[in-house]
């Protein structure tokens, strides 16, 4: 807890109050999609910095390389082509990784006390030595982000550069992007700056332009400009308006103090009705009835 | 304790161990799901050698579990047919759980408690097991759309909650009820167990 930028804010399988006394700033990416050429200077650094180096992989048959997110590829470009009567064809590309949401699905489906801490500047980071396998976080995640290696089953994804940022650094991708495309901040400094370019893409005609910070989740600590922000699905199945799905709220809400109580009532129930009602045994006359039929026999 | 030659064999030795080997995985099973179903119970894992231990060692006890209670399941499925009188017993259920038993129908080598709790516990291993495999990630779970597992994850904490509930009120059924576990220990009960209990099937197995 040295550095102040790493206080909690939540920690997985844990229902007691993380400790939050300390206020720090709540951080966030920006990702102006209308600024990205697809250059993927970002993957390359994030694959530098975190010390990643996936393995060659095959053409899909689009610049998506790889084509999906790994274990050692954390952050991917997606490439969608999409045409509308509006505009011709148009080249969506989009930065694909983690969102760090501020009510993370992943956190809240892990069973595993530790092992997804959200700290209190919203990164949401895996903490892979507490980390069992068991890939609840992918059944959490309304984003489809985390992967499970094949060598050690445990849990990967984009940390934000929890490491950079926790000594007053920007992450790998922000530095590297050559057109300005990503930037870091606060998040209320990237909500204003997202305002201006959003404002900037309308006047220019992309008149459903917006800011990607879905409320579903309680905001995401990385954001989206889109040009179409009336439409994310275009961007490669960027969910329109994800929320944690109503199973998993229901799988770890409520219902386990019930069943924990079900199950509690249920070892006491026997208990009580023991020493209250006593055993159920076998009656004086059965036995005595018993008795008589055998020596009847004899 | 010295067995009387006139007790009456309730479960062969074969029947007996079949039913130990599902109780002991059965237990495993629970200690090592609670321990990941509520953070409370986390520390559990610790009897499993760890929670990356407790994560492996789960399905693969789940389905040695699931392989034996199938046996047990056809050996004695004919056995627990729900019928009129069974339906009877249960209506009057709550009357011996009082402490009266007097006007208990005549039962036979199962009353109609054991056998819905037969029913369920075989719809809930068939459920357990089936979304056990969906929710198993290291083999299965990429087989499987996102929905699908989630209603997978959901379905399995529900069901073993509920099995556990069950195999409670099982177990206690058997403590609570005098000379009952010496049938799945040694596999007899004295004959006044049986006509107490299990008249009809006490006058089956004597002819009286």
């Amino acid at each position: 807890m040295a550095l102040q930028s790493l206080d909690i804010a939540k920690r997985s399988a844990t229902t007691t109050e993380p400790p939050h006394a300390r206020k720090t700033i709540e951080v966030a990416k920006l990702i102006d999609v209308s600024k990205c050429i697809g250059c993927k200077a970002c993957q390359v650094a994030c694959m530098q910095w975190n010390d990643l180096r996936d393995e060659v992989g095959s053409c899909g048959g689009t610049y998506d390389n790889p084509t999906d997110m790994t274990d050692q590829s954390w952050t991917v470009m997606r490439y969608a082509e999409v045409e509308s009567e509006e505009r011709g064809l148009e080249w969506l590309i989009r930065k694909d990784g983690c969102m760090h949401c501020e009510d993370p699905g992943c956190l809240k489906a892990c069973p595993s006390p530790g092992a997804i801490i959200k700290y209190a500047n919203g990164i949401v980071d895996f903490h892979q030595e507490n980390c069992i396998g068991c890939g609840y976080c992918v059944t959490g995640c309304p984003f489809n982000v985390p992967r499970i290696s094949k060598k050690d089953s445990k849990a990967y994804k984009c940390t934000l550069c929890s490491d950079r940022v926790a000594v007053g650094l920007e992450p790998a991708c922000v530095k590297v992007c050559p057109t300005g495309s990503i930037s870091f901040g606060s998040k209320e400094d990237m909500k204003e700056l997202a305002e201006e370019r959003v404002a900037e893409l309308q006047e220019r005609g992309f008149k459903n332009a917006g800011l990607y910070d879905p409320a579903g989740v309680g905001g995401t600590h990385v954001m989206y400009v889109l040009n179409h922000a009336d439409k994310p699905s275009l961007y490669s199945g960027l969910p329109n308006d994800p929320t944690i799905a109503p199973t998993v709220s229901l799988w770890k809400g409520f219902t386990k103090p019930l069943a924990m109580a079900g199950i509690a009532a249920a070892a006491l129930g026997g208990l009580f009705h023991y020493v209250m009602k006593g055993p159920n045994e076998v009656s004086k006359e059965v036995e005595a009835e018993v008795e008589k039929e055998l020596e009847a026999e004899k | 304790m010295i067995r009387d030659p006139s007790d009456l064999q309730r479960y062969n030795a074969s029947e007996r161990a079949n039913h130990w080997v599902v109780g002991i995985c059965f237990i495993l099973l629970a200690l090592s799901g609670l321990a990941l179903f509520h953070p409370a119970l986390f520390p559990l894992t610790g009897l499993f050698g760890g929670g990356v231990w407790t994560r492996i060692l789960h399905p693969f006890v789940g389905v040695v579990m699931m392989l034996f209670f199938v046996v047990m399941f056809f050996r004695f499925k004919h056995l627990n047919q729900m019928t009129q009188t069974d339906w009877e017993w249960v209506k009057r259920a709550k009357e011996m759980v009082d402490g009266d038993d007097h006007n208990m129908p005549e039962m036979g080598k199962y009353n109609g408690g054991q056998k819905l709790l037969f029913w369920f516990l075989g719809a809930a291993v068939l459920v357990l097991f089936a979304s056990g495999i969906v929710i198993w990630r290291a083999y299965f779970s990429a087989y499987f759309p996102i929905g699908v597992i989630r209603i997978g994850a959901l379905l399995h904490s529900a069901f073993a909650a509920l099995m556990i509930i069950a195999i409670i009120v099982h177990v206690y059924a058997a403590i609570w009820v005098r000379g009952t576990i010496r049938a799945m220990l040694y596999g007899t009960v004295t004959r006044a167990w049986a006509k107490q209990h299990h008249r009809a099937w006490y006058r089956q197995v004597t002819g009286k």
